[in-house]
């Protein structure tokens, strides 16, 4: 099993400051990947392991060069393999805390044949995915959680393919921890990072991202006082559904295979449980607000189950626990004869 | 090759059996892929091996598991030569052909020699299955043929059923035996002991007696049709080779490969990550290092060509010795993960088992075309050493060389080897973990002496620093590095000095391999320059003609980038250059480009390996 966070035990007294690399940040001003910096380096301090201990990994992308501003191992890959990458890295040494950065384009387009599969088998690393509804680095693409009629520099008159839903791949890609979160609200996207660290196997957590240039504002509507109170959900497991503002409460409850907001009164409303081992609730949930229903903050799902390193080391452990291996018998393997002229 | 001691004169039809002293044989088992033939080859394989014959063999099978029955698309086909001398090759042309049915009787009759002997299984010899094969009538009936070749009519689906009768199976059982009648009846033909293949029998399908029974009594069957039969006059002996004492055993490149790799790593005291995607003709190297976790190997089956790449470079980074493997189309897919290895300058293997392209090409069938591929098919200045294989054994020194040199070095390295190498099997003398010379693989810890791009003064290698080390922390990918430190830097001097220091690092090899040697005179009139699995026909050509005393030598590269320090003036005391290779001349123009010597290429792109007779034609050509 992956080692849980444990202290060198020489009082590790570890701050944001010891996780900032000497490195200019470069990101554009008002970029929210500064934020989405500032809660990483605020939660690693907390989970009580030496910086040594980290690797962050990054693909291609504005947030993949995340981990040249971190002072831990970091690791610039290319575009969307960060998590396979990732998954060579922590088979070799499972006690790392392996945490992938990722955007919308890298883990969704060009890598998303390796996050699903990252996610199905369990690999103990975190996937952080920037969320911003557009290429940044290329200058202005529409990317594949754009919305339809999404107009950039290559769609001028409208994108017309239908955008994936991050926490819907993940529920289909069998992933034990998936949450979302926010750049703008730093309380909440701590205790979520912080959840997502400490679970083992893979975490998985969207973040909604304001890309500044190039889609300013395209998630205003979560992130707004005074309109997110009407938009946004947050979940706190073993609690009702409920959201709004304070004279304006309301709930979901589950009906005939529907989510449907009722008044937050309502005695039948559905109670958020994260560890739910089936599909169908939290694949609902993973769909609410594209069903018409309000944003979903928080954990969704987080459930355990033996990560991929785990169960590979204990195969290699019990083979080496047999007797370790010897070159000059394995040669000698199968039908050998001596020959004598 | 042409000598009258081998094969099979005509026989003398005489009452009394005799034995026949032969030096070396060629037999090629052919069939339907379902019928077996792989595995009847293989099991002569070991009984000429433990009769201690000399031997190569050639597995020839088609790309589809199971084409329609009967067709000439589902021909599958295992050749051997083995001999009371040493051989280098597979063998030419054929002395016996056995042939299960219409359509391995088309497929594969052109290469049986004149006089050779055809067995044929009668019993698959109906009009359907001429339809099948696209025959218009019987050609054991065909008078060209019965004059050209020793014809042998055993019916021998039925004579399995006969022997089997007792047993009381259902036919179709019974029918799956009669590969084994053929090859009890090739034990009797060429005296060679059923015991082992008995042995063999009862350990491979061990709860199931049913089968065991089946099979063994097939293979006596086989074997006293054989003795009894009065159509067959002769046996055959071929002793046993002359070669160096010691333990032996057969071994496949694929074999040779994955041990070569473990004794490496073990050496080294480092892990073995493997990550890897299922391919033709490579996937047997990722079965058989799944095998042995014992060594702290670790086999990760990827998703995709491109995660077995990165996946491996991860590991690496880590501090194991990631290694991918594959054929050329997944090693295309895998360039920009090992143009990554080259600018972190992290150690990494990349297998690449070549097989017939471009595309999906011909799968299961050998060639040696991606020479250029591993040289340039990179992005941008993208150099790797290439270290390649030259038999099936010396896969497995291949490997250790190419682990060596990446860990020394930090760099990516290519080892080549091919699906005739991969599936092809030879005698080898079992070398000594202990004879591998020392290899250090050195993780570095101390921050005062820490620079990530500082270089080792001699093989400009940087240190290998591994997450987990205190106060190493440092960041590295993909974008350029600034000299020293590594960071981000878009300097174009810079750019310039460490694309430029990078191809140093590389060529720098050059003085750390060992010198291309010729086999032959120093000079003469034709030195052969070869590489891979090219080896075994090109030292049987040169052997043969330097028995009839021509000027001709014989240099096989182990390295391909860079090329040994010596590899010009080596090439330059001969008056020509020949270059024989399984592609359209790769080699041959990196030499020309390299050295400005107008070598000559020999090329053959049949997905087949060069025949011994094809090379002698060429070089004496040149003579």
């Amino acid at each position: 099993m992956t080692t849980k966070a444990k202290s060198n035990g020489v009082g590790l007294q570890l701050s944001r400051k010891d996780f900032q690399s000497d490195q200019t940040v470069r990101w554009c001003p008002g970029c929210g990947d500064y934020s989405i910096l500032a809660g990483v380096q605020k939660v690693l301090p907390e989970l009580d392991l030496p910086k040594e201990k980290f690797v962050f990994v990054g693909g291609i992308g504005c947030a993949a060069r995340f981990p040249y501003y971190m002072n831990t191992y970091g690791f610039h890959t290319i575009h969307g393999r960060a998590p396979a990458f990732a998954t060579g890295v922590k088979v070799t040494q499972p006690d790392l805390s392996v945490w992938v950065i990722s955007g919308d384009g890298d883990a969704l387009s060009i890598g998303g044949n390796h996050l699903i599969h990252a996610m199905r088998r369990n690999i103990g690393i975190k996937i952080l995915l920037f969320n911003n509804r557009i290429y940044g680095l290329t200058k202005g693409q529409y990317s594949p959680t754009s919305l339809v009629g999404t107009k950039t520099k290559s769609t001028p008159v409208g994108s017309i393919d239908y955008p994936i839903h991050p926490i819907s791949l993940a529920v289909g890609a069998e992933c034990s921890f998936i949450a979302r979160t926010v750049d703008r609200d730093q309380k909440h996207m701590g205790e979520v990072l912080a959840a997502a660290a400490r679970h083992e196997g893979t975490a998985f957590v969207e973040i909604l991202q304001n890309c500044i240039v190039f889609n300013d504002g395209a998630w205003q509507q979560y992130t707004e006082k005074g309109i997110k109170e009407q938009n946004v959900l947050y979940l706190e497991d073993g609690k009702p559904l409920v959201f709004g503002p304070d004279d304006d409460r309301k709930g979901v409850r589950l009906h005939d295979f529907k989510a449907e907001v009722v008044s937050a009164d309502d005695k039948d409303l559905t109670a958020h449980r994260e560890n739910d081992e089936e599909g169908a609730y939290v694949h609902m949930l993973s769909r609410l607000e594209a069903d018409g229903g309000p944003l979903p903050l928080g954990i969704f799902r987080n459930i355990e189950r033996p990560p991929y390193e785990a169960m590979l080391h204990a195969q290699v452990d019990a083979a080496v626990s047999k007797g370790e291996g010897d070159v000059d018998e394995l040669l000698a393997t199968g039908d050998t004869w001596y020959h004598d002229n | 090759m042409g000598d009258t001691t081998n094969g099979h004169g005509a026989n003398g039809g005489t009452k009394k059996k005799e034995t026949i002293d032969v030096e070396s044989v060629t037999i090629r088992f052919a069939g339907d892929s379902g019928d077996g033939m792989q595995l009847t080859g293989d099991r002569f394989t070991t009984a000429s091996a433990i009769a201690g014959n000399d031997l190569r063999t050639f597995p020839d099978y088609p790309a589809e598991i199971r084409a329609p029955i009967g067709t000439l698309a589902g021909v599958s086909a295992f050749q051997i030569n083995f001999s009371s001398a040493d051989v280098h090759t597979p063998g030419d042309v054929l002395d016996v052909l056995v042939a299960m049915n219409p359509a391995a009787l088309k497929a594969n009759i052109a290469d049986l020699k004149r006089g050779g002997v055809l067995i044929a299984n009668t019993d698959n010899f109906t009009e359907k299955n001429f339809q099948k094969a696209d025959i218009e009538s019987n050609p054991l009936e065909d008078e060209v043929l019965k004059n050209k070749y020793q014809i042998f009519e055993v019916p021998i689906t039925s004579l399995t059923r006969n022997g089997l009768a007792e047993l009381d199976l259902q036919s179709n059982l019974a029918d799956r035996c009669k590969n084994f009648f053929a090859l009890g009846l090739m034990f009797w033909m060429y005296s060679r002991p059923m015991e082992p293949t008995i042995e063999w029998i009862s350990q491979k399908f061990a709860s199931r007696t049913e089968v065991i029974a089946a099979n063994t009594r097939a293979l006596e069957a086989g074997y006293y049709y054989g003795e009894n039969a009065e159509l067959m006059a002769n046996q055959y002996k071929v002793h046993e080779a002359t070669y160096p004492e010691g333990k032996y055993r057969n071994i496949s490149g694929n074999v040779a490969v994955a041990y070569g790799f473990i004794a490496a790593t073990k050496k080294m005291g480092l892990k073995l990550f493997w990550g890897a995607y299922p391919i033709t003709p490579a996937s047997d190297v990722l079965h058989e290092l799944s095998k042995h976790k014992n060594f702290g190997v670790y086999t990760f089956q990827a998703e995709d060509e491109i995660a077995a790449a990165s996946s491996a470079l991860g590991a690496s980074y880590a501090g194991a010795l990631g290694m991918t493997c594959s054929s050329g189309p997944g090693i295309a897919l895998k360039s920009e993960a090992i143009g990554l290895a080259v600018m972190t300058e992290l150690p990494l293997i990349i297998l690449n088992v070549q097989r017939a392209g471009p595309s999906t090409g011909l799968p299961t069938k050998t060639e040696q075309a991606d020479l250029m591929m591993a040289m340039y098919g990179r992005n941008s200045e993208s150099p790797l050493p290439i270290v390649a294989a030259s038999t099936p054994s010396d896969c497995y020194e291949a490997a250790i060389e190419a682990c060596r040199i990446a860990v020394k070095y930090m760099t990516p390295v290519m080892l080549l080897t091919d699906g005739y190498l991969a599936n092809g099997s030879e005698p080898w003398k079992l070398p000594s973990f202990s004879d591998i010379p020392e290899m250090k693989a050195e993780h570095h810890t101390d921050p005062k002496t820490f620079i990530p791009y500082g270089r080792d003064a001699e093989t400009l290698a940087r240190p290998w620093a591994i997450p987990g080390t205190p106060d190493l922390q440092h960041r590295i990918g993909g974008i350029e590095k600034e000299d020293g430190t590594g960071n981000v830097n878009y300097d174009p001097e810079n750019h310039e000095f460490m694309v430029r220091k990078r191809a140093e690092k590389i060529a720098r090899i050059a003085n750390d391999i060992s010198p291309a040697a010729v086999h032959g005179q120093e000079s003469g009139k034709v030195l052969v320059v070869g590489w891979g699995g090219t080896y075994g026909a090109i030292a049987a050509a040169i052997e043969a003609l330097q028995a009839r005393g021509a000027s001709v030598s014989h240099v096989h590269l182990r390295h391909l980038n860079p090329f040994p320090a010596n590899l010009e003036e080596v090439m330059r005391k001969f008056d020509k250059v020949l270059v024989p290779e399984l592609n359209l001349g790769q080699l041959v123009k990196l030499i020309r480009a390299e050295f400005v010597i107008d070598a000559i290429g020999c090329n053959k792109v049949q997905g087949k390996p060069f025949k011994v007779s094809e090379l002698i034609t060429k070089i004496e050509e040149l003579l």
